[in-house]
């Protein structure tokens, strides 16, 4: 095996929730890691780390991934959106507490679509993605969307009537934006001067 | 759960990344989606010293629909060959296949032609290989060479690829005219690996089935196909023997038990799903007479 201490390190730059991000790390470190561990955005969480659970689930290029299932030096030069960028999204909409959420976001808090909420980051981003591919699920739909993730606490009853109401909100705020679609359409405001081609889609 | 060090290497064509397999031999591996390489890694059921990452190798993300196959470069991934609808129309049953590849989240990064390479028993795309009487293109220092599924698989998770050689795509022959397929496995949850599965091919020529094949998921070491066609060829599709079928395919299979599933359990799930598949297909190409699906 080789010596830990002469392992090769890579400079490896990703672009997170639309802002490039460069960090020194070893080739075997996971996306997961890469983002919780040398970039401290720890809203993904790790949960099985061999790809059963979908916790830890984030947007590469728009589609839903295993960032367990990814070393960081693969995802050199993609986009990644994780959990904390899904509130920069066009939909996004300030709450009760001032800060911004997705539709999916609302809808979770709406329907009691989290307990624990570990699992929770996973659910988001798979739902967001879900969305944009299938504006209008049925509740089986929902269901089989859903199939990837577990959850422990909530008997996933709050998470299908989280998704459909998430695809309602969706569908309204689409509404006012105009026909705008997308979380990831357009970086944040609050990115925009920092990020080299973050409203770029794959 | 974290992966053993290794070297990484990022080859730009198929022969720099043959040159590297060559040179680093048998501690080395080739990554491409890492949905099944990886999770070895975490668990560290292997740690190659060498991981030849072809993400980055140019051409080898290309579907090709054509007269007589689909093929399937080495870097496309399972989701993108399932929403492929030229693929569909000229092979339904890859989609009928792929959607029972594990989740969405793991077929927006694996790709079939690794795992065909990784050759799990579990695994749906071998068994489609197998029942398409499909080719492996095998790049190495030697060339490329052509594969049969017959030759490639050898046991579970065992291939005849050399170490320094790479798939760099799969081709999966279209049905003849009058043929439609079918798909159907039984898992735990949808998504996880399968208790049971099983593909069927049948052609069904002025209204009798002319030619009638299955091959399977989990039940058999290696992907191998069945030919039922002594059994069910001459007959109409209203009134096939189906559960003759599905007896020659309980004592075709050869299914192992674990924690989830008896021997037994899953030597009868086969054989009911094969009932089903086949009387699926063949009822599809009876009614979609002439087309190729």
């Amino acid at each position: 095996m080789t010596d830990m201490t002469t392992e090769q390190l890579l400079d490896v730059t990703v672009n997170v929730n639309g802002v490039p991000r460069t960090a020194s790390v070893p080739a075997r470190r996971l996306l997961s890691d890469f983002l919780r561990h040398d970039l401290q955005l720890t809203g993904t969480h790790v949960g099985c780390e061999h790809g059963v659970c979908g916790a830890c689930t984030v947007l590469v290029d728009g589609k839903p991934m295993r960032s367990c299932l990814m070393f960081a030096v693969t995802a050199q030069d993609h986009r990644v959106t994780t959990v904390e960028g899904l509130c920069d999204a066009p939909d996004a909409r300030p709450c009760a507490t001032g800060e911004r959420m997705n539709p999916v976001q609302q809808a979770f808090a709406e329907c009691h679509g989290l307990q624990c909420g570990f699992c929770t980051p996973g659910f988001l981003t798979t739902v967001t993605a879900y969305l944009e591919e299938n504006p209008a699920p049925t509740q089986d739909e929902a269901r089989e969307a859903i199939s990837g993730n577990l959850c422990r606490c909530t008997g996933y009853q709050n998470i299908v009537k989280s998704v459909l109401r998430a695809a309602e909100i969706r569908t309204e705020r689409l509404g006012e934006d105009g026909g705008e679609a997308g979380y990831a359409a357009a970086p944040a405001a609050r990115h925009t001067s920092s990020s080299a081609n973050g409203g770029e889609r794959a | 759960m974290k992966p053993a060090p290794f070297v990484h290497h990022a080859p730009r064509s198929v022969e720099e990344a043959v040159d590297v397999l060559a040179q680093v031999g048998h501690d080395g591996k080739v990554l491409a989606g890492g949905q099944s390489l990886i999770p070895i890694l975490n668990m560290r059921l292997a740690s190659p010293g060498h991981l030849v990452d072809i993400n980055r190798v140019a051409g080898l993300d290309r579907v090709e629909v054509r007269d007589g196959d689909v093929r399937v470069g080495a870097l496309v991934r399972h989701a993108e060959l399932e929403h492929h609808e030229g693929a569909y129309a000229a092979l339904p049953l890859l989609r009928q296949a792929l959607v029972n590849v594990a989740h969405p989240a793991i077929r927006n990064r694996g790709t079939t032609v690794g795992s065909i390479a990784h050759a799990d028993a579990a695994g749906e795309m071998p068994a489609i290989l197998a029942l398409t009487e499909g080719v492996v293109e095998a790049a190495g220092p030697r060339g490329t060479r052509e594969i049969s599924p017959a030759d490639f698989f050898l046991g579970a998770l065992e291939t005849c690829l050399a170490e320094d050689e790479l798939a760099v795509a799969v081709r999966f022959p279209r049905f003849s005219p009058g043929t439609a397929t079918a798909f159907a496995e039984s898992a735990r949850r949808h998504g996880d690996y399968a208790m049971a599965g099983v593909a069927a091919a049948v052609t069904v020529v002025d209204g009798v089935i002319t030619d009638a094949r299955t091959s399977f998921v989990s039940v058999t070491d290696v992907p191998s196909v069945l030919d039922l066609t002594e059994v069910l060829g001459g007959s109409e599709p209203a009134d096939a023997d189906w559960a003759a079928a599905a007896e020659v395919v309980r004592g075709h299979v050869e299914p192992e038990a674990d924690i989830h599933a008896t021997a037994d359990y899953r030597r009868m799930l086969a054989g009911e799903l094969a009932r089903r598949v086949l009387a699926q297909a063949a009822q599809n190409a009876a009614t979609t007479k002439g087309s190729s699906h």
